[in-house]
């Protein structure tokens, strides 16, 4: 029974690795399929229109955080800073451009193929927008950049909505027909649509498991996984919305099995704290830091991360019968282009219907679309709630930034801080 | 002897044990350079810390004998500092066999290892006359520590030497600074009864001692092997993780500088501890539990290791910066926030003429800014305001300190104590109280080491 469990649990990692294998065969091989390219970011990306032209799309922050996992991405950053990029810079950015400069070997191994068109759909970070200037300079190839206004009054107005719609109208389809030499077949991307929404309730039923006691996921540190193919390549195809059914089959079983998501060491027997976190993980030393935190007996029941492609669980869904317009909703919905106190109503939301016993920030030294104003929004948060918050500092790709002990010293603190106050002494 | 409980700090500078009774009361405090040796350390701040519990016994001995009731004060301070005098001795005669010690592996000619020999001998003969004058009973000690004592005096002295006998002074601090790392390493808590033997006689050699010769003789006797039943030790500080201390006997730093800030003044809601690597701005309830904190991250500018640079800068001891700095006219402005920068602007204000007292207010102050952003971040001061950490012994510090928290929070009652070194190892006492779970092995020191020395021989080398 234990083996089917330990298979049973395994089998959507698998799959995952596969798709993503796949996907990077394809891209390798772009040169000699026909294939064209194109170079986007996570937040609010319009993958469904991509694939409805059959482009295949490539997410540079995606292959960095992937070369921090494999520790590539130190000897990148300082390739990018040999040519003259300053230590503040985004980590991300640099890991890209070292990688680039040092021959564009993706995650798998396998060239990259150079982009046909750089497609903007989310410059509520400007690091984003200076990011493909460079890629510009590099390439010399075609940029469209999406206007994304701030949810500045904490929603989306039909005016914003309307204002991205024609954006994506009248800049990027002609762009994508242009580049790939095909029209847009409308019914196809319907067709994407309606699958990408099926996946999207899949995934937020998953998140809602960890409502569960035990929570039968980590929706940080196992979260980060769980977004990989709605957030990237896949989101709109067949093989993402089987990927999620397989996902929520094996949540279930644990739920029914009461069950806790399984760790870098094995499955977590006690779960003695449920936490929520802001910010995104560091990636250099992320099973490290994912133990730091199982050793304590810690679970993630919800985070803010695993929300920066799109949030699902406020009712957003791709919507074939208003293809356009809810592909720009998509974009101007993503977590950092929300306001301060719209962040602190999600975090303040999270503690309470996850029954919390405390949050977590990790502030990203080189990220400012997160960072910004994380000590006000934690002040908030816990008045808000009376519950504990914790702040530790790391970076996304830049193992410099990454100090083990230091950060082990403020978490432990912070655990025992939480049970302090449940002891009341 | 009655259940006690110990708590130890490891500092990333000094590790602090406190020993409490089951009263909660302190019973016993010792401190010691952490050096390397983090285990060293403990057993040496425990030691201590059982010998500081000694005297605390003793003198509610004393308090007991009706007959030198009314002395007891004055008294408690003779055998207090010639206990001191006689253990300080003690550790300079090791620090003269170690600089000695080495001479086989000096590379000089036999004439100039005779020349350098004769000059460390002179050295430490007039270390070991001034010593009396600075174990004065009505002087309290500038440091605790004997590398502070030792190295002000030697350097001072090498000085001299170097000078009259034409011998290089590095060569003579060389020495030196080999030696006193091995001597730190040594417990000499061993001769404890021979110290305190010693401290006996020198005592009652005073007249108004005298009359109680036999009094104060048998309470020295009857507290001198008093077993201390520790039956829970708690560990915080940075070096916890290095010692055996079982999960459950280890306390994060922040929850004992909190309770700790508590117990010595229960009326503190913010605590700011600035410590050898570490500054740690934690909030607190009305029970002295945690409700939020911020460390120093990435840099640990502006902690006590960067007083220790800027001392190292200036040939000065690390107690010295802050009487120094008071006599400051004027603030000099010190920008920088890297401490090997603030070297740089350091020599660079002396270059310019400006006074060493008026650049070390400089520096104490920009120590204090960057605790200020600290406590904002963690959510500002609330009264009562309560500094801790080896920092706030520092005058100059805390001067600085009052100024800033009036300039931006107004006025509140700022708590700081002597003895606020102690807070963590004293939150750490607590907590083993509140959660006794039974004796470490390993660290337990119940009895002293029984190695004894003749009093005598002390006594002849304190020129007595």
């Amino acid at each position: 029974m234990t083996i089917q469990t330990t298979i049973q649990k395994e089998d959507s990692m698998i799959v995952q690795k596969e798709m993503i294998a796949g996907h990077f065969e394809k891209l390798a091989k772009a040169g000699e399929t026909g294939k064209k390219v194109v170079y986007t970011f996570v937040p609010g990306n319009l993958n469904e229109l991509i694939r409805a032209f059959d482009m295949l799309p490539v997410h540079p922050e995606v292959n960095a955080l992937q070369s921090g996992m494999r520790k590539l991405s130190g000897g990148y950053i300082q390739e990018a800073e040999k040519s003259g990029h300053s230590e503040d810079v985004c980590a991300y950015v640099k890991s890209d451009l070292g990688m680039l400069k040092k021959g564009n070997v993706g995650p798998t191994g396998l060239p990259l193929p150079e982009p046909d068109l750089l497609l903007l759909s989310y410059t509520g970070c400007f690091t984003f927008l200076k990011w493909f200037e460079l890629l510009k300079a590099e390439y010399g190839c075609r940029v469209v950049m999406l206007h994304i206004p701030y949810q500045a009054e904490g929603k989306i107005t039909q005016e914003m909505r309307d204002y991205v719609t024609r954006q994506i109208e009248e800049v990027v389809v002609p762009a994508l027909e242009e580049v790939s030499g095909k029209k847009l077949d409308r019914g196809r991307l319907e067709d994407m649509l309606a699958s990408s929404a099926r996946a999207e309730e899949l995934l937020v039923d998953i998140w809602n498991s960890a409502k569960n006691k035990p929570s039968p996921i980590d929706a940080y540190f196992g979260g980060v996984f769980y977004i990989g193919p709605i957030f990237t390549a896949f989101r709109g195809l067949p093989e993402c919305e089987d990927y999620y059914r397989m996902l929520k089959a094996e949540v279930d079983d644990r739920i029914a099995r009461k069950q806790g998501p399984v760790t870098p060491d094995g499955e977590m027997s006690q779960q003695k704290y449920r936490i929520v976190v802001e910010g995104p993980p560091n990636w250099t030393s992320f099973r490290d830091f994912w133990k730091i935190f199982a050793d304590e007996g810690v679970v993630m029941v919800a985070s803010t991360y695993t929300k920066v492609g799109g949030l699902y669980e406020s009712g957003f869904r791709h919507d074939p019968k208003r293809p356009l317009e809810s592909l720009g909703e998509y974009c101007l919905g993503c977590y950092t282009n929300h306001s301060l106190p719209a962040r602190v109503k999600i975090l303040q939301d999270y503690i309470e219907d996850f029954d919390a016993d405390g949050f977590l920030i990790n502030s990203i030294k080189s990220c400012n679309s997160f960072s910004a104003g994380q000590l006000l929004m934690m002040r908030e948060v816990e008045k808000r709630t009376g519950r504990a918050g914790g702040f530790i500092e790391t970076d996304l790709v830049d193992p410099r930034y990454f100090s083990a002990a230091n950060i082990r010293n403020r978490l432990e603190s912070y655990f025992q801080m939480i049970d302090a106050r449940r002891a009341g002494a | 002897m009655e259940s006690c409980y110990a708590g130890i700090d490891l500092g990333s500078t000094t590790t602090k044990a406190v020993i409490l009774d089951s009263h909660e009361r302190v019973l016993g405090r010792g401190i010691t350079n952490s050096r390397s040796n983090y285990e060293l350390a403990c057993q040496i701040a425990r030691e201590e810390a059982e010998i500081d519990a000694r005297f605390v016994v003793l003198s509610h001995y004393l308090e007991r004998t009706g007959s030198i009731r009314q002395h007891r004060e004055a008294l408690m301070a003779h055998l207090s500092s010639y206990y001191s005098l006689a253990h300080y001795l003690r550790q300079l005669e090791a620090l003269r066999e170690e600089c000695l010690g080495a001479r086989a592996r000096w590379r000089c000619s036999e004439d100039d290892a005779g020349k350098i020999c004769e000059a460390v001998v002179f050295i430490f003969e007039a270390m070991e006359k001034e010593a009396p004058g600075e174990f004065q009973p009505e002087k309290l000690s500038k440091t605790d520590f004997f590398r502070d004592l030792a190295s002000s005096a030697y350097m001072r002295l090498a000085e001299q030497v170097s000078i009259k006998r034409s011998i290089p002074f590095g060569r003579l601090i060389g020495l030196f600074d080999g030696a006193i790392l091995q001597v730190e390493n040594r417990s000499f808590a061993g001769d404890f009864e021979s110290y305190l033997e010693l401290a006996r006689l020198k005592t009652l050699e005073e007249p108004r001692f005298a009359p109680y010769g036999d009094e104060i003789s048998a309470a020295v006797a009857a507290t001198v092997g008093v077993p201390f039943n520790v039956i829970n030790t708690v560990g915080t500080g940075y070096g916890r993780l290095t010692l055996p201390f079982a999960k459950q006997q280890i306390r994060s730093e922040i929850l004992c500088h909190g309770l700790g800030a508590h117990f010595m003044f229960p009326k503190t809601r913010t605590v700011l501890d600035i410590g050898g690597q570490d500054t740690k701005a934690i909030q607190i309830d009305e029970k002295g539990i945690v409700t939020a904190f911020q460390m120093n991250d990435r840099c640990a500018a502006g902690c006590g290791r960067y007083l220790g640079y800027i001392a190292d800068e200036m040939n000065m001891g690390v107690h010295q910066l802050g009487p120094m700095a008071m006599q400051s006219k004027k603030t000099v402005r010190i920008n920088s926030t890297c401490t090997v920068f603030a070297g740089a602007e350091l020599r660079e204000r002396l270059a310019l003429g400006e006074r060493r007292e008026d650049i070390l207010a400089g520096l104490h102050r920009a120590i204090i800014l960057r605790a200020m952003s600290l406590l904002a971040r963690s959510g500002g001061v609330s009264d009562e305001f309560t500094f801790t950490g080896g920092v706030a012994r520092n005058e100059a510090a805390t001067s600085a300190l009052k100024k800033l928290i009036f300039e931006n929070y107004g006025d509140m009652t700022i708590n700081i104590s002597h003895d606020s070194i102690y807070t963590g190892a004293i939150g750490a006492a607590l907590f083993a109280k509140r959660d006794p779970r039974g004796v470490m092995a390993d660290l337990e020191i119940s009895k002293l080491k029984t190695k004894k020395k003749a009093p005598r021989e002390i006594a002849g080398a304190a020129g007595a």
